[in-house]
């Protein structure tokens, strides 16, 4: 392992409620569904019609654009009911599970070479763990990336903790991580923050270690510490726990995506994990959230980049944790301008937060603001940025719209998520992520 | 917020007005929709609140300088403790009509602009109306401020699409305004002192701010004297020491560069030095830090996140030109001594291409970088 990258900037949100190391039960619910809105840059195409047997592996979904790309039933049932939203345009595929769970066959003899891994993981559905950057989008399979990189920790507010989810699968993602190497003309990079961790006994990979606050644990930002994206490269990210589900299909030759999920957050009757399905309904966390379900949000992801679910959503596809937070909805009397407000956190000096590093918040949803334009300089930003970009220039280019301006700033280095901090720390209150977001989508578009 | 007010009632016309003081008495319950799900409880009420308390020591002592220059000038009583509180109030009550113009005419213009534009009322003019009668002499008077504030507002903020956005400081734009616009009441020698109409000066004084006189024969310009700041000059300009303390106060919260500050004074300092070993004044280099304007347009003006420099490297060379480019003008322009407030106007205007050299120089370096994968 190569010298650690320190990190300095960032900021580690301290807030309540992380998941005790103990899995409290197995949900295995009676319907999942699978989203088109987990996978980025898909554009989705029916393969299934209502009341159509799938198995686990089945495919669901395919890609308007890249028809080898599928989406596959997580499990074995009968394809129940398409939700769909303005436009009739497909929110969910619901489908309901059978008793006995069955699988489709995956297994090969012998061993693959980089097409039959490749086709293995575009049959499979498990292709669309691969994340292309730049764009944060499905891997184009047509494309031999720069490098794979696997960031071995979350330093995401609550995050789970991956040695405790994924410590026993470590021959699963040592097969993952050997298959993917055959997918790349570079390397397979992965990122830890402990010379104690179970990944760094993977054989095959180049090993960095990073140290610092959130977000140290964020692919993106390791990528521009250790092998920046510059135009026209490609390289791919895959999370820990895509690589396990990677490792079961080479191994055991079937599509297993049960995972550990943390349940965390403030609200959280229980903080724990469970062992459950993607795509599993939020409703099934009920016993989690008790009698205040309309006053709590459910959120699947961390606090900073998940996704609001609410209680009639649904587990994200490749998240591996529940956030439930108290809604902020109630006004607070003189605010802003009582000294202390001590049960507020703040990474400005202007409060007393400083002062007591230790504490945890219990943090809820409110704004603590209303929209202004972009007051503080540049600076107030980029300290919770640890990559060589100026934030505010790149987040003003995006709302300008300004493609070369967003090519030089660095937009081919970021997700939204890389800049969530700077967007909880504005005092300005800006959807920094969303318009991020916007900015990756006009890329796409112009340079498509 | 009652229906009458929300849009398509009777008095929307007032939303914004009504929204800005709702949003002062508490925090409303507004969540996160988009992005990240919870957020720093800091917004800029907070930051422009402190911005207020950090220029405070510099308001009231400003206000008992008042005081004091008129019994000076008047040649009344100035033991301290005796006349500190008459000081006082005799000063509040000729700075409060200020105070009460400047919020009145630009706070009114920001609230019918945030209407016109369907925004809520930003709150940067909360300490741009703080600082405006700062800056500008006790004698000013007040059509004249309403004006200047006025075209401030409407011309340096407003038409660039309120705070945030604009591109030279509006408090000294007001005061550049006043300045171009009535020359003989920002200047000379009887502006600077409060008298009544009936009262006479005593012989031999001289209103004319330290920095006009070149530190020659009036009392009160010894080092003390301008560090406190018991000497003639715009309200809260004079006190270097009630400027430091805001000054600690806004450098510790990271509301202003350190950057900034600090490379405004090396660069003061430089040229006051050249300046002095050259012999193009008398005046000792480091005293040129508590003449005029200097402390307290490095302090509170130069330090404004929206028009100063955005990048680290800027700052530095944005403070050191404010800081170099006030003295020169002191040392080489006769006419108009005070140099600061044309200096930072100045290095506003330049911090766009400062920060755009930097920006550029940075992503040119970035390309030839090389990694070891």
């Amino acid at each position: 392992m190569s010298k650690p990258i320190v990190l300095k900037r960032g900021l580690d949100i301290p807030v309540k409620g992380a998941a005790d190391l103990v899995i409290s039960k197995t949900i295995v619910p009676d319907v999942v569904a699978v989203c088109p809105s987990d996978y980025r840059g898909l554009n989705p195409r029916l393969l299934v019609k209502e009341g159509d047997a799938v198995r686990a592996g089945s495919p669901v979904l395919a890609d308007k654009k890249n028809p080898e790309i599928l989406v596959t039933s997580p499990v074995s049932g009968t394809v129940a009911e398409f939700v769909r939203g303005e436009k009739r345009r497909l929110l969910a595929v619901r489908i309901a599970l059978d008793a006995a769970q069955q699988y489709e066959d995956f297994s090969h003899s012998g061993a693959l070479d980089a097409d039959g891994v490749r086709d293995l993981l575009l049959r499979s559905g498990l292709w669309t763990a691969l994340v292309q950057r730049p764009y944060g989008i499905v891997a184009d399979p047509a494309v031999k990336p720069k490098a794979i990189f696997v960031s071995a920790f979350d330093t995401a507010p609550l995050a789970p903790d991956f040695e405790f989810t994924l410590g026993g699968e470590m021959n699963a993602i040592q097969a993952a991580v050997d298959a993917l190497a055959l997918l790349t003309d570079g390397k397979v990079h992965v990122s830890v923050n402990s010379s104690e961790s179970a990944f760094c006994k993977l054989k095959g990979v180049v090993l960095h270690s990073l140290e610092g606050p959130h977000p140290a644990g964020n692919v993106g930002v390791q990528i521009s510490h250790i092998s920046p994206i510059r135009k026209g490269e490609t390289v791919w990210t895959v999370s820990p726990a895509a690589l396990a589900c990677i490792g079961r299909l080479l191994m055991k030759g079937r599509v297993d995506l049960r995972r550990k999920v943390a349940v965390t957050g403030s609200m959280a009757i229980e903080t724990c994990y469970v062992q459950t399905l993607p795509g599993m309904p939020m409703s099934c966390l009920r016993p989690f959230v008790g009698t205040n379900e309309d006053s709590v949000r459910i959120v699947s992801g961390n606090i900073l980049s998940g996704k609001n679910a609410g209680i009639e959503g649904y587990l994200g596809a490749w998240d591996t944790q529940v956030t439930i937070l108290k809604e902020g909805t109630e006004p607070e009397l003189l605010g802003w301008i009582r000294p202390l407000r001590f049960r507020q956190f703040s990474a400005d000096r202007s409060y007393f937060s400083w002062l007591t590093p230790w504490k945890r918040y219990d943090l809820d949803t409110n704004l603590h603001g209303g929209p202004r334009a972009f007051v503080m300089s540049d600076a107030y930003y980029r300290r919770v940025l640890p990559m060589d970009i100026y934030p505010l220039y790149l987040v003003k280019a995006c709302l300008a719209g300004d493609i070369d301006k967003m090519e030089s700033h660095g937009i081919y280095e970021v997700l939204p998520e890389d800049l969530a901090l700077c967007e909880f720390v504005d005092p300005s209150k800006n959807p920094i992520q969303a318009i991020v977001s916007d900015g990756i989508d006009l890329m796409m578009k112009e340079m498509a | 917020m009652n229906k009458i007010f929300e849009k398509g009632g009777k008095l929307y016309w007032l939303h914004s007005t009504v929204d800005a003081f709702e949003t002062f008495l508490h925090v409303p319950g507004t969540v996160t929709r988009k992005g990240g799900h919870l957020r720093d409880c800091i917004d800029l009420k907070r930051i422009m609140i402190l911005m207020v308390i950090a220029a405070a020591p510099a308001a009231l002592f400003g206000m008992w300088n008042v005081g004091l220059q008129h019994a000076l000038a008047t040649g009344a009583d100035t033991s301290f403790w005796p006349t500190v509180l008459p000081f006082f109030w005799y000063g509040f009550l000729k700075v409060l009509p200020l105070y009460v113009v400047a919020y009145a005419v630009g706070l009114g213009i920001e609230f019918a602009f945030a209407q016109i534009r369907h925004e809520e009322v930003n709150e940067g003019y909360l300490v741009t109306g703080f600082l405006i009668p700062l800056i500008v002499p006790v004698n000013i008077p007040l059509w004249m401020l309403a004006v200047a504030v006025a075209f401030s507002v409407l011309f340096c903020k407003e038409v660039f699409g309120g705070t945030g956005m604009n591109i030279w400081n509006p408090a000294l734009v007001a005061r550049a305004f006043l300045f171009f616009s009535y020359p003989k009441e920002m200047s000379g020698s009887d502006c600077w002192i409060s008298l009544g109409s009936e009262e006479a000066l005593v012989d031999g004084f001289t209103g004319a701010t330290p920095l006009a006189l070149e530190g020659s024969a009036q009392y009160g310009t010894g080092f003390w004297d301008l560090f406190i700041g018991t000497v003639p000059g715009s309200v809260g300009e004079t006190s270097v020491i009630a400027i430091l303390l805001g000054a600690a106060i806004i450098l510790w919260t990271g509301i202003a560069s350190w950057k900034v500050m600090v490379s405004s004074v090396a660069g003061a300092l430089l040229v006051g030095w050249i300046g002095q070993t050259a012999g193009f004044t008398e005046v000792p280099f480091y005293t040129q830090l508590l003449l005029g304007g200097f402390a307290f347009g490095t302090v509170f003006m130069a330090t404004d996140p929206v028009t100063s420099a955005q990048t680290e490297t800027g700052k530095w060379i944005y403070g050191f030109l404010i800081g170099a480019l006030c003295v020169t003008v002191r040392l080489f322009n006769p006419g108009y001594a005070e140099g600061m407030m044309l200096a930072i106007l100045f290095g506003n205007t330049m911090a766009p291409l400062i920060d755009h050299c930097v920006v550029s120089v940075h992503i040119k370096r970035k390309e030839r970088k090389s990694y070891e994968y």
